[in-house]
């Protein structure tokens, strides 16, 4: 049943003047998603560049009881942007418009719609740096990714979103209009609320702006890369590189499956008889980088690595980065349906958690790719498969309870950078404790007493179970 | 009746469709996504309506008339999709599907037949309409019609379009049709031209024009007869059949001879020739043969480059040159260096690539027609791109694209600084040939 009533829908007109509010079957669907799973369908869609038109719907929200989604361009993959009970889906992408950067503040400022690799553009041409990476950073609102406070290659070395915000402007769940932090690196002036909005997943407030911090950028980058016969030896590596001082700027990993995928989908010449590949990048200044290079090598070769090879130029670089990026579409051939988990562990683990997820892989005989930004613990374990196959299915759903467990005994987290959403709230318990949970529930609470913003994420149902068929 | 689950799924291709993991990888190279700002228009977004529709979720198929519609058909999101999806044959096939079930008017579906299954796929027909714009321009009729301001009246924003109207070839030169010629020096390699129907009908001389630097190059070049439009408007409109009678007298006419490559001078075109293969693919008796003609099928740059390109060119004075590609060309056939190196194989071209070139012009075979407006904000894109380019000179390789940018250029005043060529005129032009 419609939560949103024609006379809200009345209502809704009258407050957007200035954008567009969207009822047809067609337009309902296509705001259904995002690129996890399931499609939840929306009562309205409404897209307006105004912040006040939104803080006023909001209002109404607040007053009938009616669900609110922020939505970016829908590529989270945790279910960030469902309408999970219907409801309002707010389009922030249209608010495009600001891309500041501020040289001498060393930061950008920013609306919620403007894509992250804009952001990246806009701090190079001024020699910055604004280092959270995800890989979708093409597509991605910053606004999503502040709201899950996103990741990615770069986590390693620089950290992840939350790193970066010094300042944001909210709509608050009651509709009115806030600004958290401001454009200081250095401020204690009470909580530190923009911290807490960052990550919350859009349950806390609606982010409208954001003040984020820049980097220099830096002036050169190398590359190298080592070849491993065994897939915990490759761990070794990661661990060790990470002991000796030098921090690289990233540390990704392929096992054997993302080997051979890649390779029967384009093949570069990788050795398929390897366990896994490790692709660092260091950056720096470049005669440091020279030095830095060499120790690696030795390292790797140290630790048991059949070979290391180090580009000697441009062009070999990016076809030894292209085998990385060539992962996900490789493996995508081999089945439809792809899990993708993003279970983190400490770095000490790293050797460890390799060596249990090919313990599940084994036990639940499932197809699981491990790829991903080995260098911090996110390692990206992969399951590969079909959603219509209800046995396999079961397997799977197995298979990855298991991997958040060892991930959680290992100290470390069932999300590194794609959040909790719909798909991990089951195991939320697990890794904070009932008491841990609830004080988290107690902020949700506090901030929006009649769960109105994104709700249904999160926060775990009574008794709910982590099922996939 | 009501068709079954099952039937939706096979007609709509859902199997095709769960390829799709929505990562939205798509969404900045699609053009009607870009302008509309709508999720509804991105290719992740149809594709999830026609999911719906195999899911049983969506049973009022109306819901998909105008995301359907409204799709260019170029296919940029192929290129950018990181798992494959075959977003060409899932949109023909739904096409199809909604085509099956919708009542057109009378006369709609009248003026649908007379146009798409009689005057197009009809040579003699084609050849009349080219005659009949030569005598419109020569006769005066224009200057008069111009001057009365019956353009105006017209429906479907006609009267820009007559603005673009190519300059055509008169009856008797169009009927001194080539059938075989020589190479010139060198045999490199025998080819046989596809002539298409509206690069018959319209643009007579680009042919001629394509047969004479081909032969320049080192080709035997064969026109072969019986030859037929290529069915690319029909399978974009859901007219499946009728693309698959038309490939079948094509490749029939094409099988009778012997020749390295057989070479088109339109992306549109070309890219339907390449994929004959997939078209008859369930055809038991074709799909061999079909195989054999689409691994057989090169765009002229393609061939010109492999002849070891143009002799003989005379260099330009100074001149900036860009290139819009088709977006078949790129997406399809995945032809990208060879339209540019030809280019740049000119001395004095001081080659621009224009920011965005990617990104499709708006013409889409008669969707500039049809969607006047939606192709207009596309267009209007592509223009600023191509003002920042300061280029005088823009290059195109098919004949919808030829005919939008310079709709593009009227609209921007611009038509007395810059110019807009097919690739083979240009390269006529250089290569002293008129």
């Amino acid at each position: 049943m419609k939560v949103v009533t024609s006379r809200h829908i009345e209502e809704i007109k009258k407050i957007v003047k200035t954008g567009k509010v969207w009822t047809d079957e067609s337009d309902r669907f296509s705001y259904s998603f995002d690129a996890s799973f399931g499609t939840f369908l929306p009562d309205v869609v409404i897209q307006t560049k105004s912040v006040a038109e939104l803080a006023e719907l909001v209002k109404l929200a607040n007053r009938e009881k009616i669900p609110v989604y922020p939505r970016g361009q829908a590529t989270s993959l945790s279910g960030g942007p469902l309408p999970v009970k219907g409801g309002m889906v707010f389009d922030l992408s249209v608010l495009d418009d600001l891309l500041e950067i501020h040289e001498e503040d060393l930061v950008a400022v920013v609306s919620p719609g403007v894509l992250t690799a804009q952001i990246h553009k806009a701090a190079e041409q001024k020699g910055f740096m604004f280092p959270p990476d995800p890989s979708s950073a093409h597509v991605s609102t910053i606004g999503g990714n502040l709201a899950e406070n996103s990741g990615g290659p770069r986590g390693l070395k620089y950290g992840v979103t939350k790193d970066y915000v010094i300042g944001l402007e909210v709509i608050t769940p009651e509709g009115n209009i806030i600004k958290t932090g401001g454009r200081t690196v250095k401020n204690v002036t009470g909580y530190d609320l923009t911290k807490l909005i960052v990550g919350s997943e859009g349950t806390l407030g609606i982010i409208t702006k954001a003040v984020l911090r820049l980097l220099p950028k830096p002036p050169a980058s190398e590359t190298i890369m080592a070849v491993f016969d065994s897939l915990v030896d490759a761990g070794s590596a990661i661990s060790k590189t990470l002991s000796s001082g030098i921090l690289p700027a990233k540390m990704e990993l392929m096992d054997q499956s993302s080997i051979i995928a890649v390779e029967q989908y384009e093949p570069l010449g990788l050795p398929t008889d390897a366990e896994a590949i490790i692709l660092i990048e260091l950056d720096g200044h470049p005669l440091a980088l020279k030095d830095e290079i060499k120790k690696v090598a030795e390292l790797c070769h140290a630790v048991g690595a059949r070979s290391v090879h180090i580009p000697q130029n441009e062009a070999e670089k990016t076809e030894i980065w292209k085998a990385r990026k060539l992962v996900s579409p490789a493996i995508a051939r081999i089945k439809p349906t792809k899990i993708s988990e993003d279970a983190t562990v400490p770095r000490s683990k790293i050797p460890l958690m390799c060596a249990k997820l090919q313990e599940i892989r084994d036990k639940y005989k499932v197809h699981l790719v491990v790829f991903g930004h080995a260098g911090d613990g996110n390692l990206h374990p992969n399951i590969i498969c079909d959603q219509n196959d209800q046995e396999e299915m079961r397997r799977v759903e197995q298979a990855v309870a298991e991997i958040f467990t060892a991930a959680v005994e290992l100290g470390g987290t069932l999300s590194g950078e794609h959040g909790i959403g719909t798909m991990k709230s089951s195991f939320m318990e697990m890794e904070l404790g009932p008491i841990g949970l609830d004080m988290m529930k107690r902020i949700k609470k506090a901030w929006d007493p009649n769960n109105i913003l994104n709700p249904g994420k999160i926060f775990p149902k009574e008794g709910q179970k982590w099922e996939l068929t | 009746m009501k068709p079954s689950l099952e039937q939706l799924k096979k007609e709509f291709l859902y199997e095709k469709t769960n390829r799709c993991v929505q990562c939205g990888y798509c969404l900045p190279v699609c053009p009607t996504y870009v302008t509309m700002r709508k999720e509804t228009h991105s290719p992740r977004g149809r594709i999830h309506l026609i999911k719906m529709v195999g899911e049983g979720k969506i049973t009022d198929l109306s819901a998909l008339e105008q995301p359907l519609d409204l799709c260019l058909g170029c296919r940029a999101c192929e290129t950018a999709c990181p798992t494959g999806v075959e977003y060409g044959s899932i949109l023909e096939a739904a096409r199809a599907a909604m085509a099956k079930r919708k009542k057109l008017s009378v006369p709609a579906r009248l003026l649908r037949k007379a146009l798409l299954k009689k005057a197009i796929p009809n040579r003699h027909m084609m050849k009349w309409s080219g005659n009949a714009f030569w005598f419109y321009e020569k006769s005066g009729m224009r200057k008069l019609v111009r001057k009365s301001g019956v353009l105006k009246k017209l429906p479907y924003h006609l009267d820009e379009f007559e603005k673009i109207i190519p300059q055509t070839v008169s009856p008797s030169e169009r009927n001194q049709d080539f059938v075989k010629i020589k190479s010139k020096g060198e045999k490199k390699a025998t080819v046989a031209f596809f002539t298409g129907c509206i690069m018959d009908s319209m643009f007579h001389r680009i042919n001629r024009l394509s047969v004479q630097l081909l032969a320049e190059a080192g080709c035997d070049v064969i026109v072969v007869p019986n030859q037929t439009c290529c069915g690319a408007l029909h399978a974009h409109s859901g007219e499946l059949e009728e693309a698959k009678r038309l490939a079948k007298q094509n490749i029939a006419a094409f099988e009778q001879e012997e020749v390295d490559f057989i070479v088109h001078n339109a992306g549109g075109c070309g890219a339907m020739l390449y994929e004959y293969d997939h078209l008859l693919a369930d055809e038991k008796e074709w799909a061999d043969k079909a195989s054999t003609f689409s691994a057989k099928i090169r765009d002229i740059s393609q061939v010109l480059i492999a002849c070891g390109g143009l002799p003989n060119l005379k260099a330009r004075k100074e001149e900036r040159v860009t290139y819009q590609p088709s977006c078949h060309m790129t997406n399809v056939q995945k032809v990208i260096q060879e339209p540019m190196d030809l280019l740049k194989s000119v001395s004095g071209v001081h080659f621009i690539e224009m920011n965005q070139a990617d990104m499709c012009c708006g013409s889409a075979g008669i969707y500039n027609i049809i969607h006047f407006d939606a192709s207009m904000s596309i267009l209007d894109e592509k223009m600023k791109n191509m003002k920042a380019s300061d280029a005088s000179v823009i290059i195109t390789t098919n004949p919808g694209c030829l005919l939008q940018m310079k709709l593009g250029i009227e609209r921007e005043k611009l038509s007395s600084s810059v110019r807009v060529l097919h690739l083979v005129e240009y390269l006529a032009e250089a290569a002293g040939i008129s």
